[in-house]
């Protein structure tokens, strides 16, 4: 039976520019009545351009920013942080892991430290069990021991994000929200660290939410489809119904706008360049 | 002949720790009208080799090579004022981040008319006609007004155009392109890829494309080199090397794309450099799928 993990009904979120002394203010919709739910182990991709309000969507779910109006259910509790404000509970459950891992680590912070950090916040471990914790997750997301006592500018932009993800793991959430996790990254690392989500994913049946405009990566990793077109989502299914039979227009020009690496379409090209 | 000739070019670095080798004995040659793509990680010494043709290395960097002729003219032989006058005229270059290598001091028009009066000698009037005439050609709706535009006005689309009108504005026999769209949108790397091997055609100028993007790759080059770690994997033209890639490093990086997974998990780099034998035969489903 599938557990529901995440549920979001007509999520709408409003932002409210100031205006000056000649200017009046305005508002900006950036989410326009969004509705979604995710079941547990799933992940759902969230696709579209910058400014589409994909990131204000995951700052939701993150529970970073209330939403204007509209319901969202995390675990079947309603959450409302505008009115009832955040249980180190809620904090636990829902963790995010940002695009750039060369901004969201603390240059003066040791990765022991980084790891350690959640807990010490939102537990009463003991210093020993907390460093102990932050021994395994490191194994876990294939770092070691050693690398414990170093700062983040030891690392590679791969290794970084791992330790992003070993943060954002380490209260045990049931719902992560991945922000474009490897846009930042090298190809061949991008697969490294797309193969650890998945691995995390079966071992502690973990329910993603990923944020991505790379859609050969979207249809890699996701269960389920979204796309957002300027606040609003115009396109929502399972990854074969959207990538087989994209419905809304610009669906079909995200597709077509995507590079093709495969040798037909080369070949199509050449032709076509030859004749021209 | 070709327009740029390389032939083992050796970069390295001053650092702390001795001498780093950024490009380790690299050839490369591209002929008038053609496009040619390097591709690599970060680290594998491609945008070092470009900006070593460009001359923009910092001090510490010590560049060396065989032959380094772009028109047949020696640039290791010029002095900085003679390479002055064909860098930015004769070979011109995009960057990566398009609102980070425009001056957000200036408006755009003014950064584009700067090229213009350094390198051609226009008068104002004729540096404004030029200028806007530019920006039609590179897609950018309503000239007159953009011209006043400063960076933070427009879009990184938009200011990627303004780049490439000021890298175009010469006439450049060679276009060298570093991650133009890395920075973008898949719609607007669509548009601005389009743009690039539209105006590339139109004017017959070579392009070089720096990328990562195996995508962008198929999408536009004719001929292709992989670099590696400072030296160069394989060359082959693009069909060659998506149909039948020589080296293992090409065939890692084919492989590592999300779109050619087979199963569950990709494969990645590490795993089939130290391990040739099995990665040769794994990788064959995935190319054949793919063809």
């Amino acid at each position: 039976m599938s557990v529901t993990v995440l549920e979001g009904k007509n999520i709408v979120r409003d932002y409210h520019v100031g205006g000056g002394l000649f200017r009046p203010s305005r508002t900006v919709h950036a989410v326009k009545g969004v509705s979604f739910s995710v079941d547990k182990g799933k992940t759902l991709a969230i696709v579209g351009e910058s400014g589409c309000g994909k990131s204000t969507l995951a700052r939701i779910i993150t529970l970073i920013d209330p939403a204007t109006a509209g319901e969202l259910f995390i675990d079947g509790n309603k959450v409302d942080i505008a009115k009832d404000g955040l249980s180190k509970e809620m904090r636990r459950k829902v963790q995010i892991v940002f695009q750039n891992p060369y901004g969201s680590l603390n240059p003066r912070q040791k990765i022991g430290d980084v790891l350690g950090e959640p807990l010490l916040i939102n537990t009463d471990r003991p210093a020993d069990e907390r460093r102990d914790l932050a021994m395994r997750m490191l194994k876990k997301v294939g770092l070691g021991p050693e690398h414990y006592n170093r700062y983040p500018h030891m690392f590679s932009g791969g290794q970084r994000q791992r330790i992003a993800i070993a943060r954002a793991l380490m209260l045990n959430p049931s719902l992560l929200v991945l922000d474009e996790p490897v846009s930042a990254l090298d190809l061949s690392v991008q697969a490294q660290v797309l193969n650890l989500l998945a691995d995390l994913q079966d071992e502690f049946e973990l329910t993603y939410v990923f944020i991505s405009h790379d859609l050969s990566v979207v249809r890699y990793i996701a269960d389920d489809v979204m796309v957002m077109y300027y606040g609003e989502a115009v396109e929502y299914g399972s990854r074969d119904e959207v990538f087989a039979d994209p419905k809304h227009s610009y669906t079909k020009t995200l597709f077509a706008a995507t590079p093709r690496a495969d040798v037909a379409s080369i070949k199509a090209r050449l032709a076509k360049k030859k004749a021209a | 002949m070709p327009l740029l000739e390389i032939k083992n070019l050796t970069v390295s670095f001053d650092t702390a720790a001795g001498p780093f080798m950024a490009v380790q004995g690299i050839d490369l040659s591209i002929e008038p009208r053609e496009v040619l793509a390097i591709v690599g990680e970060s680290g594998s010494g491609k945008s070092v080799a470009m900006l070593a043709v460009m001359g923009l290395l910092p001090n510490t960097a010590t560049v060396k090579a065989d032959r380094m002729a772009f028109d047949g003219v020696d640039l290791l032989e010029l002095s900085p004022s003679e390479r002055r006058k064909i860098v930015g005229k004769d070979i011109s270059m995009i960057f990566q981040e398009p609102i980070a290598s425009l001056n957000p001091c200036f408006t755009a028009g003014f950064q584009i008319e700067e090229v213009l009066r350094f390198h051609m000698g226009m008068d104002r009037a004729q540096r404004r006609a030029r200028a806007i005439e530019l920006m039609k050609l590179v897609g950018i709706a309503d000239p007159e007004e953009r011209l006043n535009s400063f960076p933070h006005q427009m879009s990184g689309g938009q200011c990627q155009r303004v780049m490439i009108a000021i890298a175009i504005a010469c006439n450049p026999k060679l276009l060298i392109a570093d991650e133009p769209t890395t920075a973008l949108d898949v719609t607007i790397q669509k548009q601005i890829l389009d743009l690039l091997v539209g105006l590339q055609a139109k004017y017959g100028m070579g392009l070089i494309m720096i990328t990562h993007n195996m995508g962008v790759v198929a999408e536009t080059a004719d001929r292709v080199i992989v670099q590696y770690k400072g030296r160069k994997m394989e060359e082959a033209d693009v069909l060659s090397l998506f149909e039948q890639p020589k080296s293992n490093y090409t065939r890692a990086l084919l492989s590592a794309l999300p779109e050619n997974a087979v199963g569950d998990r990709l494969p990645t780099i590490s795993d089939m450099l130290f391990e040739p034998a099995p990665s040769a035969a794994a990788t064959q489903p995935a190319t054949g799928a793919a063809s």
